[in-house]
């Protein structure tokens, strides 16, 4: 059945599980034509850094990219508000034509004047990287003149896809949160706190974690990206451990402090009860186990009793259910099969943007027979496979809720610009909530009857 | 009307969007057509998202995927390929490219790209119309008419005269089109609507799904538009290299009306009184009797609305059409911001603004964090406009009454049902109901703050109240 697709050379990007998951392929160029849900370098860079609340986010190109991504995520602040704001250079033609460097610089003193930030990214877009702009020369004389920091993010859109954004805001991080002096680097990873990656707050998710962390005794020292701040993530090596929840973006980062300042990692989750439980057990155990195990046990017991009721009662309203994923990272898709179980929902179908092949394993590893497994979709095969595999529901982005809905079929909205916590207990239920509140509508009763009277 | 330039080198929270999202839209509401982007992914993701969430419908653009490789070397193999690609799934009988500034930037010529595709391919049949979209070129309302355009020099055909007439749409909503349908039905006019998504971007639910949406403006009729009796072209800020209407009337003599976009009386009177002109059929009395209702609502509603004081922002031809709008009710603009709005588009806007008995200003290149200074300092106290307006809202407290594209926060981007006399009305209602909605919030408070203060000292306020 996976073979029939209708695009060349899409079909190696497509499998059902029995069949060799190792031939899939994955973390490729999207194919022209194809209509791919995905998106560019700079999408990715600026997802994975726009939720660092005091810093100014520049955006060096033409005005399509400044306002496509003005303000679109659901990150929420705890202090400044200066990420909410798209700031853009506005190439026009002429600056092509004769290079954009001094209107770069000029922007960035214009915006230093009004704001007086501390730190300013540049973000490269596609003409950029063909015109050749030195971001990193204007960076660095804005930087001196200032007396700020100020980095560029080399993320021209054509230069890779998502995935390359994302290490292209890691590098940008790794040398914001480099040890400037030999003073600062003795101090690296002699806090007793961790730093928490790969959460970037959306409607508040790291509040959540940082509260339970809290109670088993564990600071978080600085999250990365939601919520966080300049001042704390130059703190931020000085850390012990790093966990990461959204490895797509994080982990090289991650690898990166490891081989530097020789921090561990390890990779958690706190979508759904058992990966939450799961994750709290671990971290307490990674710092030494004892009353951070007491605690972590407490706390587990104390909200599996308060939800786990709640969950049960919306279980028995959508068993036999069948649910469609199509994500953007690998990491997303692993916990929402898992969450899906715990729902008595079977996966039939399920496929992200930017997986890598150790997590399209795990994957496999998860999902029954027959399941499809796909990297980079697009709508007709969407559509095709959500059919063919009788899917209820597909969870997704924001271009995907339109075509499940012309397919009546429920959708979940797993996207950055989310109203609601989806981690941790309270997101768990959340998530069992909006579960529910899509597949038992009484529309879909309605819609049966299609476009006809009698239907 | 105070004039005001700001030499700035950075856009803070913009107000518009590029061109080729514009472009978008008109092929999408031909029938049998799929657009293409030829540029690196992000940007067709982007529009299709835009799109998606403003319409709640599948918006299905297919990119050529740019690399690197294709960067450097050349995009022509990508964009047969993708062209290869879009005709497989979807099998179109026009495909519309649309470059971004990616390709523009690199050099690619996509008309000889196309041509070469068509002879390689063997394809008789197959339409296509590359139009050159570069982002840094220009807003998305260029082009929207330049890809109208485009069509239009692509398929028009010496064709004998006609009963038909030529109706150029601007970027309204699939409700506005259906409502445009209904009035010319009205009349019992003849027409060929270009764009026509009244279906394609708002396709009613039904148990059958094809890749395709069905309507759109046939082709033949757009083939046809050169034999008609005259163009109606809704477009009146459009320069005339990027009109259609003014192409039809160069190459093929159609007489060219250029309007306003009929919302508000004086606009929708223009309007009728030209399709009566042209066609010499009557306004039928229905029609009329809307009318009489709008000017009822006006009356109803002039007390409240001559308390209002407006920021309009937008397309320049919808900001163009709600400027006279509230002008006609008493809800003085007081920042008029038309992104993108150059030429002539300018005057026409600052003869309009001279009629206002209250200082305005008109912002053509600007961005929000001016349009929210100048709202602010002029006291404005309704925002009518797409959704980015809402940061208006969110900080200075200006409620906004969104209208226009995109609307990205509420539901019904597509419903919002505007032009007509009945359209009209529909409009004042949101304008209105939003003045006094926020009137009704505080009006307790702030009567009792300026004059209640100071006595009965002893009694919590809340009591007081
Ligand atoms: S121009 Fe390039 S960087 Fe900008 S949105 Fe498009 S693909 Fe992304």
């Amino acid at each position: 059945m996976a073979q029939a697709v209708a695009i060349d050379g899409r079909q190696d990007f497509i499998t059902t599980k029995g069949r060799q998951i190792s031939r899939l392929k994955c973390d490729d160029d999207s194919i022209a034509g194809a209509v791919s849900q995905r998106a560019c370098v700079y999408c990715g860079a600026r997802v994975v850094l726009n939720p660092i609340t005091d810093a100014i986010h520049l955006v060096h190109g033409p005005i399509g990219c400044a306002s496509y991504t003005w303000d679109i995520r659901g990150s929420l602040t705890s202090g400044e508000d200066l990420y909410r704001n798209s700031f853009s250079t506005d190439l026009k033609e002429r600056d092509i034509i004769f290079g954009g460097e001094k209107k770069l610089a000029a922007a960035i003193d214009e915006l230093v004047a009004k704001y007086s930030p501390k730190l300013v990214f540049i973000y490269s877009t596609c003409i950029v990287g063909v015109i050749g702009d030195d971001l990193e020369a204007v960076a660095k004389a804005a930087a001196n003149r200032h007396g700020i920091e100020v980095i560029p993010v080399q993320s021209s859109g054509f230069a890779g896809n998502k995935a390359a954004g994302y290490r292209a805001a890691c590098d940008a991080l790794f040398r914001l949160t480099a040890p400037a002096t030999p003073a600062e680097a003795a101090l690296v990873g002699k806090d007793r706190s961790i730093n928490y990656l790969g959460d970037f707050n959306l409607a508040g998710e790291a509040w959540i974690i940082r509260d339970y962390l809290a109670q088993v005794g564990v600071d978080i020292n600085a999250v990365f990206t939601g919520d966080s701040s300049y001042g704390e993530l130059k703190k931020a090596t000085r850390a012990r451990l790093n966990i990461i929840q959204c490895a797509g973006s994080m982990v090289y980062l991650a690898g990166r402090m490891e081989e530097a300042y020789g921090i561990p990692y390890m990779h958690v989750s706190f979508l759904g009860l058992a990966d939450t439980a799961d994750s709290l057990r671990r971290i307490a155990a990674a710092l030494g186990g004892g009353s951070l195990s007491e605690r972590a046990e407490e706390l587990i017991a104390r909200e599996t009793a308060k939800v786990q009721p709640v969950i049960d009662g919306y279980r028995a309203k959508l068993a036999g259910k069948k649910a469609a994923v199509y994500v953007g990272g690998g990491f997303k898709a692993i916990s929402l099969i898992k969450q899906f179980r715990e729902l008595g929902v079977e996966v039939v179908m399920v496929g992200t943007q930017t997986g890598r092949k150790e997590e399209y394993e795990t994957i496999d590893s998860l999902v029954a027979d027959g399941t499809v497994i796909l990297d980079d979709a697009n709508p007709s095969e969407l559509e095709k496979f959500m059919t063919e595999q009788g899917a209820d529901l597909l969870v997704g982005g924001v271009k995907e809720r339109p075509l499940a809905y012309k397919l009546g079929r429920a959708f979940i909205d797993h996207n950055h610009d989310r109203k609601h916590p989806l981690s941790g207990y309270a997101g768990a239920v959340n998530f069992a909530a909006e579960v529910y509140t899509t597949l038992c509508s009484p529309v879909w009763r309605h819609a049966k009857m299609g476009g006809d009277l009698d239907g | 009307m105070a004039d005001l330039k700001v030499a700035k080198s950075v856009s803070e929270n913009p107000c518009h969007m590029c061109m080729p999202i514009g472009g978008i839209l008109p092929l999408k509401g031909v029938e049998g057509a799929m657009v293409l982007i030829h540029g690196s992914q992000g940007c067709s993701t982007y529009m299709r998202r835009t799109m998606a969430e403003h319409f709640n419908e599948p918006v299905d653009v297919g990119s050529s995927a740019l690399n690197e490789k294709g960067t450097v070397y050349g995009g022509g193999e990508n964009l047969k390929q993708a062209l290869d690609n879009i005709r497989k799934v979807y099998d179109p009988r026009l495909i519309g490219i649309l470059t971004t500034c990616l390709a523009e930037t690199i050099g690619e010529d996509i008309e000889r790209l196309a041509a070469e595709y068509l002879a390689e391919r063997g394809l008789a049949d197959l339409v296509i119309v590359p139009v050159s979209t570069p982002g840094y070129g220009g807003s998305q309302a260029d082009g929207y008419y330049l890809a109208l355009r485009r069509i239009v020099a692509a398929l028009a055909q010496p064709t004998p005269r006609h009963d038909k007439i030529n109706i150029i749409a601007a970027n309204v909503s699939p409700a506005d089109i259906r409502e445009l349908k209904r009035l010319l039905a009205a009349m019992d006019i003849e027409y060929t609507l270009l764009p026509d998504f009244a279906d394609t971007l708002d396709r009613p639910y039904s148990d059958h799904y094809t890749k395709m949406a069905p309507g759109g403006t046939p082709l033949d009729a757009i083939r046809a538009m050169p034999g008609a009796a005259a163009t109606i072209e809704m477009g009146v800020t459009v320069p005339p290299a990027l009109s259609p209407g003014q192409l039809l009337a160069d190459e093929y003599g159609v007489a060219l009306h250029r309007l306003p976009i009929p919302i508000g009386v004086a606009a929708t009177d223009l309007f009728l009184r030209t399709l009566r002109e042209i066609t010499g059929r009557k306004v039928p009395a229905g029609v009329l009797a809307e009318r009489g209702r709008l000017l009822d609502a006006m009356i109803d509603s002039h007390k409240h609305n001559f308390a209002g004081r407006s920021v309009i922002f937008g397309e320049p031809e919808m900001v163009y059409a709600v400027t006279r709008t509230c002008l006609e009710n008493g809800v003085w603009p007081t920042v008029v911001a038309a992104g993108g709005a150059g030429g002539e588009a300018v005057s026409l806007f600052k003869d309009v603004l001279a009629a206002s008995p209250e200082p305005s200003y008109f912002l053509s290149e600007t961005d929000f964090a001016e349009i929210r200074f100048r709202s602010a300092a002029a006291g404005a106290n309704i925002a009518i406009g797409p959704s980015d307006g809402r940061y208006l809202t969110e900080k200075e407290g200006i409620p906004l009454v969104r209208l226009g594209f995109p609307i990205l926060d509420r539901m019904g981007g597509q419903r919002i049902l505007s032009v007509g006399y009945t359209g009209t009305a529909n409009l004042l209602d949101r304008i209105t109901n939003t003045l006094l909605d926020a009137k009704h919030h505080t009006y307790r408070t702030r009567i009792y703050d300026e004059f209640y203060k100071g006595r009965r000292l002893n009694l919590a306020p809340a009591q007081a109240r």
